[in-house]
This record gives structure tokens, C-alpha cells and sequence, in this order.
């Protein structure tokens, strides 16, 4: 039996540094304008050099347990999902709860880049069982790889910082976590990665092609599954990858994309953090609401992505 | 001497008309040879366009193990493609 696994909230967190459009096509060599329409990206926040991965995940992480009305001591588990720690080992999630005051409980860091948190949500479910309060914490400093090496204006011009958070609870929360789906395909591990010496490398439209089918069959998935249907689904919240690709997988669906929530154009695609960040700033205007659903979706490199349906509760 | 190049089959015309209907290009007028995506025809969100468009007016299911940049190169690489599909029931 599925265990009955609730969202209690979200956080986020995002530097202070505003990098505009202007800044970042005076780096690469392009318009403003052009990135904008490539990628419906205006300006994104930058870390500063000393900012680590950990120290913005504790920061999100913070946010949502002041927004949950919990404390840390309630933690009984962290799903901490990133692409970009600093180091090889330790990943960023142990040092992530020391600065949380946590020093006993158990620590998972999710290497899986974009796809990080939405698979953490989907595994969260089952781990709530056992560990009661589960948070999950989703933090990259994409900065710091995009801007390492040579630089490549088609992924410059996409990324920037940030983290987010939700905390999972079988005691209390606002919507439950119903079903989901997750796949992954090596077959496409190439196509989008970071090697150990950089720079990251994108085949942007190898990326586009597959992301646009395999995200809009993951929700058609997860919505049979839980006997929904997309066009009663109340919110569609997906990593924050592009615009261009958020309008494209609304359409395969045959839903307006205005129930995708967006705000890419403030962060830009802030890889495992998107997803939750949005959600974060999704929940300061609208909330769960009693017997209507609400769709995470994700994708990144791997191949990795899936859907996820949380249903409010009364 | 006058240079004949064949004529567009009906398939390849089809064809034509679908990346033209995706093309960022208005007044794009490719040849059965150009190369879309190098040519600036399509970006990116356009070879997803163009696979949804030709799923379309095809009545054909292309499949994800398909969906490689290579296999809509140009509408010559197209239309052996679909010829593929169409054989195999797709």
C-alpha cells in the first residue's frame, strides 16, 4: 500500500546578484533580445565566488520550515539533489545539515542535475514512512561551471543560481503525494553532461527533441495512473528548462500553457532547483486545493525525468 | 547546357510544405538537399515542430528512439525516413 506521503511546503532561496540578459550577451557575444526569445529568460541570480552550494540549500531549506511552521529538529531525512558541488565528496547535503543545526540524521545527495528534485519527490513517498518528516533540498551553482571554461553562448545564456525546498510529512501537510512515474536512458548520457574537467556540453536540439515528447508521455503516464486527466489537472509545475520547451509540452498536451507556471524569466533554468523554486514562488499566490491536483514534471541529463501528482486535502 | 534537377514528388512536396509551415524563415524555400537545421530553416523548438507537423500530415507515430536531429536533415532525409516508417506500419 502507498504510503500517504503529504507536501507540507516549499522554500526557496536565490542570491542577491541580478545578471540581465545584457550583461550575460555582452560575455557571449549576443543580443538580449535574442536570448529572451530563445529561451523566454529576461535575468537570472549569480552566487557570489564564496557563495557554496550548501550554504544556498541550507538557505532554502530555512525558508521553507519558517513557511512550513517546522523546525529542523523535526527533520528526519534530507534528499539533497545537485549537479554542481563543489567537490566529488563529500556532495553538499551533510554540510547542508550541519549548517542547519543537524548533525545525526541521515543525509542522500541526489547527483542527477535537473531531474534531482523530481525524482527526490517521487522517492520521498516511501522514505516519509520510515523517516516521518522528509525534506528535500535542491541546490545548484550553475554559474560556476557555465562560466569555467570556454564559454558556449547557448548554455551561457541559460543558467543561473539558486535553491529550493519542500518538506514531505505522513503527520500533516496540504496535498498528497498520489503517484508517480520515473524513467531514465543512458542511451543519451552524451548529449547533455559535465565531465569531470568541463566545460558542460549541450546537443541542444537532440535535448529539445527528446525532452518534448518524453515529458508530455511521463504526465500522460502519471495522470493514467492516478485516474486524472490532464485537462482537470489544476497546475502543471516543471523544471524551469526553457520557455520554448514549456509551451511546447502544454501543447502536446492540449492544455493552455498559462496553467504552467513560469518564472524562468526571473531565474533562468536553475537545474534540480527549478522545479522547487517555482513551486515556492507558485504557493505565495495559489495553494492546494481540496480534491484538485497539481503535476510536477522534470527533466535532465542521464537521460532522467518523470511526473508526479500531489492532490490537496482538505 | 541547362541543368534539370527532377522534380519533387508529391511526398517530398507534402514535406516541403510542413517545414516551411515550422520554418523561422518566412520566405523559405528550401531544396530537397539543404540542410534545415545548419541553414537556419528550423531551430531547436522548430525540428520538434517539424516532428509533431509531419506526425500530422503524415498520420505516422515517429518513435522517441527516433527523435534524432538526423533523421530531419533535409527533406531528402526526410522522406527516406517516412518511406521507412510507412514500410514498417508506423
Amino acid at each position: 500500500m502507498r504510503p500517504r506521503a503529504l507536501i507540507r511546503g516549499f522554500g526557496s532561496y536565490v542570491p542577491a546578484r541580478v545578471v540581465t540578459n545584457a550583461e550575460i550577451g555582452g560575455r557571449v557575444g549576443c543580443e538580449a533580445e535574442w536570448i529572451q526569445s530563445v529561451s523566454g529568460i529576461v535575468e537570472r541570480r549569480f552566487a557570489e565566488p564564496d557563495e557554496s552550494v550548501a550554504a544556498m540549500g541550507a538557505a532554502a531549506a530555512r525558508n521553507c520550515l519558517d513557511r512550513c511552521g517546522a523546525t529542523a529538529s523535526d527533520i528526519g531525512l534530507i534528499l539533497f539533489a545537485t549537479g554542481t558541488s563543489e567537490s566529488r565528496f563529500p556532495s553538499p547535503g551533510s554540510e547542508a545539515a550541519r549548517l542547519l543545526g543537524l548533525t545525526g540524521i541521515p543525509v542522500i545527495d541526489l547527483s542527477m542535475a535537473s531531474a534531482g528534485s523530481l525524482f527526490a519527490l517521487a522517492l520521498a513517498v516511501d522514505l516519509a514512512a520510515t523517516y516521518q518528516e522528509v525534506l528535500i533540498v535542491a541546490a545548484e551553482k550553475m554559474s560556476s561551471v557555465v562560466f569555467e571554461k570556454a564559454l558556449d553562448r547557448n548554455t551561457a545564456i541559460l543558467f543561473g543560481d539558486g535553491a529550493g525546498a519542500a518538506l514531505i510529512s505522513m503527520r500533516q501537510g496540504n496535498a498528497l503525494l498520489a503517484g508517480s512515474v520515473l524513467h531514465s536512458d543512458g542511451c543519451f548520457a552524451g548529449d547533455l553532461r559535465l565531465g569531470r574537467a568541463g566545460p558542460l556540453e549541450m546537443n541542444g536540439p537532440v535535448v529539445i527533441l527528446q525532452s518534448s515528447r518524453k515529458i508530455p508521455t511521463a504526465i500522460r503516464e502519471v495522470l493514467e495512473k492516478t485516474k486524472l486527466s490532464a485537462c482537470t489537472v489544476d497546475w502543471f509545475l516543471m523544471h524551469q528548462a526553457n520557455r520554448n520547451l514549456i509551451v511546447r509540452v502544454a501543447q502536446a498536451l492540449g492544455v493552455t500553457a498559462e496553467r504552467f507556471y513560469c518564472n524562468i524569466q526571473h531565474y533562468g533554468n536553475t537545474s534540480s532547483a527549478s522545479m522547487l523554486i517555482a513551486a515556492a514562488e507558485w504557493s505565495t499566490s495559489e495553494r492546494f486545493q481540496a480534491g484538485r491536483s497539481v503535476v510536477f514534471a522534470g527533466f535532465g541529463a542521464g537521460f532522467h525525468w518523470g511526473a508526479v501528482v500531489a492532490t490537496g486535502v482538505a | 547546357m541547362q541543368l534539370l534537377l527532377d522534380p519533387m514528388t508529391e511526398r517530398e512536396t507534402k514535406i516541403k510544405a510542413v517545414v516551411k509551415g515550422v520554418s523561422l524563415l518566412s520566405g523559405a524555400d528550401p531544396s530537397c538537399e539543404v540542410l534545415l537545421f545548419d541553414s537556419g530553416i528550423v531551430d531547436s523548438f522548430g525540428l520538434a515542430d517539424l516532428v509533431t507537423a509531419l506526425e500530422q500530415e503524415f498520420q505516422v507515430k515517429i518513435p522517441e528512439s527516433d527523435l534524432y536531429p538526423g533523421n530531419f536533415a533535409s527533406i531528402q532525409v526526410i522522406d527516406t525516413y517516412l518511406e521507412k516508417i510507412e514500410a514498417s506500419g508506423g
